[in-house]
């Protein structure tokens, strides 16, 4: 069954706060689900990425249309220390 | 075989704690990072919203090294918890507004926290004596061990050997001899020590890494504080510190003017929230004004705006305020000749 993607709105916010509400955002969800993070900070276009590759997560795309960037990521199973 | 012990590595995204995790990893500690964002970390604000800078990607540096090092970054918002540490510095402000010994102390017990939340064994810090002028130096790094509550499970691998054993080093967990000895504001041991690692690219020490250390910053908020007969904030408030020209024509009012295309765009998503003003007959800023401005005080404004678009050689501008609620005010003035615009008006 198709489920629609999560949904972080981090839009206006500079960074690091878009990688917090993602993280916060993911930190709840099981293994697999697709989440799509908005943003305005052109920075996020980096972090986001690198908060995925270091915490294990599936980048699926990361793109900036029309002066906005959005990351598309699946989620990852977490080792339970943090 | 036994487990590794863990410790988390408070990661800046400079150098000193770059290296100082990495020397636990190299001696088989499970190293994980965490950075704490108080709201006042400078990592590519300005950047992020000015047009110039915007062609340059800014990378976020903690979360650049954790990925250099291979370990986990945590990155923890203490936005609300910070505001006491600002505010109420037990221990007062260095030459700003920037409050170093109560801020290391705040960031090292919530990282004692964390390390009871999650089982960790130990903290680790890129402290050096004598680096800093206010929370780095022989008599003030203890402090921050014990008004913490680390005591010594708070492990400064870069300087560890000019101090007394921690518990890490007392229990073998770590190798004391395989520590450092650095002290002073030189930043040649590290820079050699980063070249043994074969560490090429780092963050360039460039004054600190939070605004509270910014002159011009510092008087804003001072300002801001004055204006409002109370010392507090709003994470709007001091984000909106860093953009734009502030005005302040009068004690109850000031103007935070866009300087270019990216400030306008910023303050774009303010609009909702605070009268603001746009020039209609001429290009020119979005002006925002934050406090309490009468209809009087919005004439004024609107001269403002005339004074710092392209209209400002004109004999009459059109001007458009709107307050929050959707009232619209139209006036048609004249642009208020930069000689009538005293020095002490600017923040």
């Amino acid at each position: 069954m198709f489920e629609m993607p999560v949904e972080v709105d981090a839009r206006n916010l500079l960074c690091p706060l878009p990688v917090i509400r993602t993280q916060d955002a993911v930190a709840g969800l099981p293994a697999g689900t697709e989440v799509v993070v908005r943003c305005t900070d052109p920075g996020a276009l980096l972090d986001i990425p690198a908060w995925c590759r270091i915490n294990g997560h599936e980048l699926l795309s990361a793109r900036e249309i029309d002066g906005e960037v959005e990351v598309r990521l699946r989620t990852v199973a977490q080792p339970p220390a943090a | 075989m036994s487990q590794p012990r863990k410790a988390v590595a408070l990661i800046s995204g400079g150098l000193d704690s770059l290296l100082a995790a990495r020397v636990m990893l190299e001696q088989g500690i499970h190293v994980e990072g965490i950075n704490f964002f108080t709201g006042f970390c400078v990592e590519g604000h300005t950047h992020a919203i000015r047009q110039k800078d915007r062609k340059r990607p800014k990378r976020n540096n903690a979360l650049w090294v954790a990925e250099q090092l291979g370990i986990r970054l945590h990155i923890v918002d203490v936005i609300e918890e910070y505001k006491d540490v600002v505010i109420n510095p037990r221990h007062g402000y260095g030459a700003n507004l920037n409050p170093c010994l109560d801020c290391k102390v705040f960031m090292v017990h919530k990282a004692w926290e964390w390390i009871r939340a999650h089982d960790f064994d130990f903290i680790v810090t890129g402290e050096v004596i004598g680096q800093r002028p206010m929370s780095q130096r022989a008599d003030t790094l203890p402090v921050v061990a014990r008004e913490s509550g680390a005591e010594d499970l708070l492990l400064r691998p870069l300087c560890a050997r000019n101090l007394p054993p921690t518990l890490p080093e007392r229990e073998g967990w770590v190798d004391r001899e395989r520590l450092y000895d650095f002290s002073g504001r030189t930043r040649k041991p590290q820079m050699a020590l980063a070249r043994q690692f074969g560490i090429e690219d780092y963050a360039q020490p460039a004054g600190g890494c939070c605004f509270l250390t910014d002159r011009q910053y510092a008087t804003k908020l001072a300002d801001l504080w004055r204006s409002r007969g109370e010392r507090r904030y709003e994470l709007d408030d001091i984000m909106l510190l860093k953009v734009g020209r502030h005005i302040r024509p009068r004690p109850h009012f000031k103007l935070i003017i866009g300087r270019e295309e990216g400030e306008n765009r910023f303050l774009e998503g303010y609009r909702k929230r605070f009268t603001h003003l746009r020039c209609t007959s001429h290009k020119g800023p979005l002006v925002l004004v934050d406090g309490e401005a009468s209809d009087q005080d919005l004439e004024l404004a609107a001269r403002m705006v005339g004074r710092f678009g392209q209209g400002r050689h004109a004999e009459q501008v059109e001007v458009e305020a709107q307050r929050p609620g959707g009232a619209v005010l139209h006036f048609q003035v004249a642009p208020l000749p930069a000689s009538e615009i005293p020095a002490e008006w600017y923040v």
